[in-house]
This record gives structure tokens, sequence and C-alpha cells, in this order.
């Protein structure tokens, strides 16, 4: 079965699964992950987020600073940010907003508006 | 007796077959020499999987088929069925990463995953990757992805940057986070194994421990190497569902 067919027969399979589901397209199927798991996961993964972002922006600050020899401005701008953006992470994932750069769609996903864009 | 104790010795590359091209050390290492073992039995556990498709799966079938649809599922529930498109790669990523992480937990072996060069280079191919897919699929479009929806003029000079920055430190977080769970992992089950081998008869209740922190390493290990490869998939999310 070359590509295409492939892709195409899988489609099929989809109607055919959301169709079974009460017209509801896949991706809001109900799914129920394993909590714990996913818990701990989770867990681990926010650790790191507020720490790394501090420590790269201040890291590209410094090279700012040095390119542009505007010691230490870009710096201290640059660190304030970082704890910005590292607090903006671990929010954003908390709230699980899609985890989405832009923080947008959290409630354009949930009425589940699919749009296929290409 | 002095104590003598070194747990990061475990992380020494050292050259099994010495190359060299010009001044350019191509020598092929320890670390290289487990990265072709765990890719070769990552490649036989799916190929022998698959080999006899078998209605009640044998050990080695469920074993592939298990990881098979455990990625495949991932990315459904994370990316849509878009997102199929890209199972090879996230595929290839998680067997990579799982075998790299438990072939470092057998004794005289070598963690790979322990190297930041390491995951730092497949952090940022999955970034640099991710970028480009969104660049391919929705062009200039893609740079609206660094501005929040509805917020005044005048902050978007705030956000945007910080935006930006918490997007470039994705690899950063990505990377570090495997790499650290590893080394400190490994270098923890180095120091009580060393104590266990310094203090004779006393030595049974480090030893106890360090079986216990083995298991948790296991965990650990598997648990890493599924965060690592579900964050690969948010972020390809993130690039293809733009909206």
């Amino acid at each position: 079965m070359d590509e295409r067919e492939a892709r195409a027969s899988l489609k099929e399979l989809g109607e055919r699964l959301a169709k079974a589901r009460g017209g509801l397209p896949p991706k809001l199927a109900p799914r129920g992950a394993p909590p714990t798991q996913d818990a701990l996961a989770f867990g681990l993964r926010i650790g790191l987020e507020l720490v790394v972002a501090v420590v790269v922006s201040v890291a590209i600050g410094w090279a700012i600073d040095r390119w542009l020899g505007t010691k230490p401005a870009a710096m201290v701008v640059m660190f304030f940010l970082g704890i910005a953006a590292g607090m903006w992470n671990v929010y954003r994932a908390v709230t699980g907003m899609g985890m989405k750069v832009g923080a947008r769609g959290g409630k354009a996903d949930a009425t589940g508006d699919d749009e296929d864009e290409d | 007796m002095a104590l003598e104790l070194h747990p990061l010795e475990q992380f020494v590359i050292k050259p099994i077959v010495p190359l060299h091209i010009g001044k350019i050390d191509i020598s092929f290492t320890n670390s290289a020499l487990l990265m072709t073992i765990a890719v070769l039995l990552a490649t036989v556990i799916v190929v022998i999987g698959t080999r006899r498709e078998e209605l009640v799966p044998g050990r080695v079938q469920s074993l592939g088929e298990l990881a098979y649809e455990f990625i495949g599922n991932m990315i459904d529930d994370t990316v849509g069925t878009d997102g199929q498109r890209y199972f090879p790669f996230v595929f290839t990523l998680f067997m990579f990463i799982l075998f790299g992480n438990m072939l470092g937990l057998i004794p005289y072996g070598y963690t790979f995953t322990g190297q930041i060069i390491v995951t730092f280079a497949m952090a940022a191919v999955v970034f640099v990757g991710v970028t480009l897919i969104g660049i391919w699929r929705h062009g200039w479009h893609f740079l609206s992805f660094f501005v929040p929806h509805g917020v005044p003029i005048v902050l978007l000079v705030l956000l945007v940057p910080i935006e930006l920055l918490s997007y470039l430190i994705r690899p950063f977080t990505l990377s570090i986070r495997l790499f650290a769970n590893m080394l400190a992992g490994h270098t923890m089950l180095a120091i009580f194994g060393g104590f266990a081998a310094s203090i004779g008869i006393l030595g049974l209740l480090p030893l106890g421990l360090d079986v216990l922190i083995f298991f948790l390493e296991l965990l650990v290990a598997v648990l890493q190497a599924y965060v690592f490869t579900i964050l690969t998939c948010l972020y390809l999310n993130d690039a293809i569902n733009l909206h």
C-alpha cells in the first residue's frame, strides 16, 4: 500500500470512528489517561522550567552585551524577562492551556473547530 | 581506610577504536557502542515483533505492539491524527532514549543519555524540526504564534519578547531535564555503591538502599523517555495546530 492509499484509508477509518463515537471528531473523544503516571510525569516536567529560563535568558543577555558593548543593560533586562518567561511557561503548563506559545485557543480547542489549514 | 569514591568516573568517554581524520577525533567510543546497541536492540524488537503477526502475540511481538500503540495513542491524544505523519520520528526518538536509559542501568554499561551533548543534540533536532514544520505549514503566519491574542498593543512590546524567550528556552529545558535526571540518578547509585564496597559489614545498609534506588531509576528511565517524547508531541502540536 503506498502512502496516499494508506492515508486515504486512515481518513476513512477516522470518519467511521468519529461516527461510532457519536459525531465527535476523534480528538474530542473522552480519553482516560492513567492519572498517576501522568501526574508524576507532569511534576518531573515542571521542575526545571523556572531555573533554566533565567539561566538561558541571562546567558543571552550576556551575549548581547558582549556583542553591542552595552554591559550590563541587556543582561539586567534579560534577567527579568527570563523570570517572566519561566513563570509564564510554568503557568501555562499548570493551567493546561494546550502549552501554546501565544496562549490562545484554550476555548477554541474545547469547542472543537478542528480546522485543517494547509 | 580512606574512602575512594569516583561516582562520576562512569561518565568518562573512553575510545574503543581510536579513529582520527586530520585533527577531528571520530573514535568509536563506549558511548557510541551503547548507542549502536540501543539502535540494534530497538530494531530487533520491532523487526522480530512484526515478522510473524500472530493473533495472540508472543513476548517480543507484544513488546513491539505495546511500544507502537503507546506512541501512536500519544500522538493521537496530543497532536491529533494529523500528527501521525511524524510517527516514525517520534517513535524512533522514544525507543532510542528508552533503550539508552535502560542500558545505562546495566552494571558496567554506559549511559549516553547522561551526556548533555547527546540530549541537547536530540532536543535541538526537535526544536529546529518543529520550527521548520511550523513555518512550512503556516508560512509567515507562524510568527503570529508569538503574538498573544486580544492584548493591548502597549503590552505587546513586553509580551512578545517573553513569548519568544519562552519558545527559545524549550530545547534547553528539554535536554537538561533528561540529562540531569540520568546524571543525578547514576551518581547516586555509584556513591551508595562505593559506600557499600568500602565499609565492610555495615555496607549492607547502603547496598539495600542501592537496590531501592535502582528500582526508582528504572521508573525514572521510562518516565524520562516518556516526558521527552510527550513534550516533543506537544511542541509538534503547537507547530501543526497553530490556532
